[in-house]
């Protein structure tokens, strides 16, 4: 039994040893710096671009303060509870997200919050950014890995509705994040390669008619607009320019700290949301991205490395999906604001201000913390 | 097992293990991808994106589209642009602005209003380099001093722009409206792109109604600039789309014979050709000068306009809302017909005054001694009274409301008339809510002469007579006659609502219109010395509306109160009656007399129109056709 134990788990907590203080309190040390190193950076850059507004970098530590208190809380919560509570909580979102539909409020053209009377408004759709990689871990590794074909389908479904459900709000960029979160599940699940092929190629094949009988205009004015910023350079293009601007002109070591022209002149727009890389990579230069991106990278891999070596398959997937979430939110933010994809509204994990995904992304990193600090003796 | 399957643990590890390493090389790629990127942009490009950053050098400037021309329905111009020289500034070029706008206001006349206008622009979000209007239609002294002094002011330039001007703005401000500088409000209302470099905006008539159509879309040019923000060269530039001229019914020489009709008086004139529903004059006088709005009026000049007791800004003919008087007894006579409750030969004994019941309230005819036997036909042509207070208290208020609302009272019933009120169409449930009373029967007899409740605009009073020219035919009054260019004109003007106005026997409008015809034509007709001698049949009905009120702590001298109290002169009617041309509503504030005043002016408004014009634009022909000869 010790054998099977010591084989399964080569990590430091090892049997008869007391257990550390750091695996009492159920946080990775090395996942907890990193990310704490990765927010206070983050502060620094923020104060910058919102310029030198002091008020903003308190209310984004207040944040962060409450956060890393999520995290903690989830982080205590032994995985099995995760695993048998994700139906609960899946059949919860969707009635949430159906309910965002029908009462829910919001701006600017779009309903994502539910106010519901003696709760403080939450968005639905954030919280599916855990639930649905726990409902489809759930699902799958309820069965032997690889998952049969018509298992994969299910799996899907369980994915696609709720997307279904975002995209009508109409939210694009939650939307393809929660479906990425599932998706990764699947793909960890061990979906066969075959299956993928035919995945892209209906992809490619769908491309032209999402375009003609799904995307809005504003959605394909975005990709237009990436296509060639030029084209529309008074409107959505200048936001493409002006960050491209910004972050070429930083250069090898940047313009340093509060001294970027683009973001203090107001060339810049969002400079302290979804375009603040741009800020970073002006004032800190090629230095700077590289380091920031050096540390996402860590990240990933500590995450990556918590997931393979986690002890059952559910906790595997649900680990593997939400580190892969993590860094398409980086990929995805990095590869807009320098112009290598179309401006979809998603912030830079952990740096951008305000939103309610840096509580969601500390809760994951909870339940990551949480898979690597509950161990046990396991028979089979 | 739980799961309730067999699961070989050590293999699904190892595959967990392949698919992770998998993902862990597309993580790096995608990394790399970006630090690539970012190289690409911050080392390969630097030079590029450090000369756009460090001066911003190359600079997007929007160009604003030129606001589309309005015409008459003759092609004379009613609203153009002209070019004006306004002082713009680049706030981040100029180094103290204190000291700057000190500077300039000593070498040019900047009024206070412009500089406080100025520094609250100046806190209002906009573009980074974006050029703030500090003062507008500089002369040419001032233009060539700022020349002078041009090295002095970085950031400071003097600017041609376009701006809107009306060549008979006396004549036409009540019916074009007219543009202003875009305030806050409508700031949050507009496209912010599209409106880039355009400060004007429609603010009234027709310059509002179709502002999409007038303005246009914005262009954009990149231009090289010097680090003191001067341009040096276009470097590319896509033009923007002019807005769409428009061509409006309306015909200024009947716009200006209404002005002159109305001479120092105070009122409303509004003809309608009543095939098309083509407003062919719009007069509301006195009117003012909307010139002076566009660059944005002084306070004092406004004062002026504001505070005068005639009330120039005041559009009568849209939104002045005065009882209908006895202009209202042929859409009655109407709706008394329709409703069957009286008859083509009914006569009624008329002895100067009307009782509810024995021993009742008199309400009085205006002839004192009675018109004695009288029939339909006899009323609205000596416009007895007492015959429409009997039938308006047979009709009910609910009879005469369901007709009157489908004459278009109490509705704006325009498709593109901006501003014009609804007036006031009392009904039974109005009262209760309104008043907290029910309907008593002495409210249908105010109502039947159009007193009492009942509140029209002079352009309401000229829709309903069109209807009646129309024989029931519905074309609801409008402005826009075409627009030059390719687009059609449906895209542009609203559809119709109305559905025709289908009386049991058709006949009955024949029967009205001739009742009309009496009253110009009539020995004793109202009208009769008004219509005297024409060479086309008139079809009308004169009307007086009694001034109640005047407000207690207005202070005219006793002339002018005894003026002021007068009854308020009306007249509705079309000619020719049988092929109607023109279809007209007249009110003279405090005139007097509706056949006394307001009838004479129709027969000149309709002389003008049928005979005047046309013969002098078949001299005008024959002018050219002999100027062709001789070529």
């Amino acid at each position: 039994m010790s054998l099977a134990r010591l084989l399964n788990s080569p990590d430091t907590e090892g049997l008869g040893r007391p257990k550390s203080l750091w695996a009492s309190l159920h946080l990775d040390p090395v996942l907890l710096a990193l990310l704490l190193l990765l927010i206070g950076g983050g502060l620094f850059v923020l104060y910058s671009g919102a310029d030198r507004n002091l008020d903003m970098v308190k209310g984004q530590m207040m944040r962060f303060g409450v956060a890393l208190v999520v995290m903690f809380v989830f982080a205590q919560f032994d995985p099995a509870v995760f695993r048998r509570w994700a139906p609960w909580l899946y059949a919860v979102g969707i009635a949430g997200l159906v309910a965002v539909l029908l009462v829910g409020v919001g701006a600017k053209g779009a309903q994502r919050w539910l106010a519901l009377p003696g709760l403080p408004r939450f968005q639905p759709s954030e919280l599916m950014k855990l639930v649905v990689p726990m409902m489809a871990a759930w699902y799958l590794s309820r069965y032997y890995l690889p998952p049969t074909f018509s298992r994969v389908m299910v799996g899907l479904v369980i994915v696609l509705l709720p997307m279904f459900l975002i995209i009508r709000q109409p939210d694009l960029g939650t939307s393809l994040l929660v479906g990425m979160a599932g998706v990764f599940v699947v793909f960890f699940a061990g979906i066969s390669w075959k299956l993928i092929a035919a995945f892209f190629g209906a992809v490619a094949v769908s491309a032209p008619l999402m375009w003609f009988y799904v995307m809005r205009d504003y959605q394909k004015q975005r990709v237009l607009t990436l296509l060639d910023p030029q084209s529309d350079p008074l409107g959505a293009g200048w936001n493409i320019i002006q960050s491209k601007t910004a972050i070429g002109s930083g250069g090898l070591d940047g313009k340093g700290w509060l001294q970027g022209t683009q973001s203090h002149l107001e060339f810049l727009p969002e400079s302290h949301t979804d375009f603040i890389v741009a800020v970073l990579a002006e004032e800190f230069g090629f230095i700077g991205v590289l380091l920031l991106l050096a540390l996402y990278f860590l990240i990933i891999l500590r995450c990556l490395y918590i997931a393979v070596t986690a002890q059952d398959s559910f906790s595997r997937l649900l680990a593997g999906a939400l580190t892969m979430t993590f860094f398409i939110y980086v990929f995805v933010n990095v590869g807009m604001v320098s112009g290598l994809l179309p401006v979809v509204g998603v912030p830079l994990p952990l740096i951008s201000y305000g939103g309610t995904s840096g509580v969601t992304l500390m809760a994951a990193f909870g339940v990551l913390m949480s898979i690597h600090t509950h161990r046990r003796m396991i028979s089979a | 097992m739980a799961w309730g399957e067999f699961k070989d643990t050590a293999a699904e590890r190892r595959l967990f293990q392949r698919r992770a390493l998998v993902l862990l090389g597309l993580v790096v790629l995608a990394l790399s991808g970006l630090l690539v990127r970012m190289y690409q942009l911050q080392i390969v490009e630097h030079e590029i994106y450090t000369t756009l950053s460090d001066k911003n050098r190359v600079q997007v400037q929007s160009v604003p589209p030129p606001r589309g021309l309005v015409y008459d329905r003759s092609g004379i111009l009613l609203a153009e642009n002209r070019p004006v020289f306004s002082l713009t500034v680049v706030p981040e070029r100029v180094g103290d602005m204190d000291d700057t706008l000190a500077q300039l206001r000593d070498i040019l006349s900047i009024p206070e209003e412009d500089i406080e206008r100025f520094q609250r622009r100046l806190n209002e979000r906009r573009r980074p380099f974006q050029e703030i209007p500090l003062s507008y239609d500089l002369d040419e002294e001032e233009i060539a001093r700022m020349a002078v002094h041009r090295h002095q002011f970085p950031g400071v330039e003097v600017k041609a722009e376009l701006v809107r001007y009306y060549p008979h703005s006396e004549l036409t401000a009540h019916a074009l409206g007219y543009v202003g500088r875009i305030n806050r409000e409508e700031l949050q209302r507009i496209d912010p792109v599209n409106y880039a470099g355009t400060n004007y905006i429609g603010k009234s008539g027709v310059e509002r109604f179709y502002e999409g159509v007038l303005h246009g879309r914005v262009g954009y040019q990149h231009v090289e600039t010097n680090a003191r923000g001067r341009i040096l060269r276009v470097l590319e530039r896509e033009n923007p789309v002019p807005g769409e001229d428009l061509q409006l019914h309306l015909d200024l020489r009947l716009q200006r014979k209404a002005h002159e009709l109305m001479e120092d008086r105070r009122g409303a004139i509004i003809a309608i050709e009543p095939r098309t529903g083509g407003i062919l004059a719009l007069a509301s006088v006195p009117g003012f000068d909307a010139n002076k709005f566009v660059t944005g009026i002084s306070v004092a000049d406004y004062r002026d306009l504001s505070e005068s007791i005639d009330k120039p800004l005041f559009n009568r003919a849209l939104r002045g809302q005065y009882p209908p008087g006895s202009t209202i007894k042929p859409m009655m006579a109407v709706a008394a017909l329709d409703s069957g409750v009286t008859t083509r030969d009914r006569r009624i004994w008329d002895p100067g005054y009307f009782q509810l019941n024995e021993g009742g309230r008199r309400y009085r005819d205006w002839k004192r001694a009675g018109h004695g036997w009288v029939n339909l036909m006899d009323s609205v042509a000596e416009s007895c009274d007492v015959y429409f207070y009997q039938i308006g208290v047979e009709m009910g208020v609910d009879v005469m409301y369901h007709y009157l609302s489908r004459f278009g009272f109490g509705e704006d019933a325009t498709l593109d008339v901006s501003g014009a009120l609804s007036g006031l169409l009392p009904s039974r449930d109005w009262k209760r809510a309104m008043r907290s009373e029910p309907w008593y029967p002495g409210d249908s007899i105010n109502m039947s002469i159009g007193q009492g409740f009942f509140l029209s605009t002079p352009l309401q009073l000229a829709t309903a007579t069109a209807l009646l020219a129309n024989r029931g035919v519905w074309v609801e009054p409008r402005l826009l006659k075409d627009i030059r260019g390719d687009r059609p004109l449906e895209e542009f003007l609203p559809a119709s609502t109305h559905m025709p106005l289908n009386l049991k026997n058709p006949d009955d409008w024949e029967y009205v219109v001739d009742t009309m015809v009496e009253v110009m034509h009539g020995v004793k007709g109202t009208a009769r010395s008004a219509a005297r001698g024409t060479s086309y049949r008139m079809a009308g009905k004169t009307g007086t509306a009694q001034v109640f009120s005047l407000g207690e702590d207005e202070e005219y001298d006793a002339e002018e109160v005894r003026e002021r109290l007068r009854d308020h002169a009306l007249f509705v009617g079309f000619a020719p009656a049988d092929d109607p041309q023109i279809a007209a509503a007249i009110i003279v504030e405090n005139g007097g007399g509706g056949s006394s005043v307001a009838a004479p002016m129709a027969r000149q408004l309709f002389d003008a129109w049928l005979e005047e014009f046309p013969a002098a634009e078949a001299a005008g022909a024959v002018t050219q056709a002999k100027a062709g000869e001789d070529r």
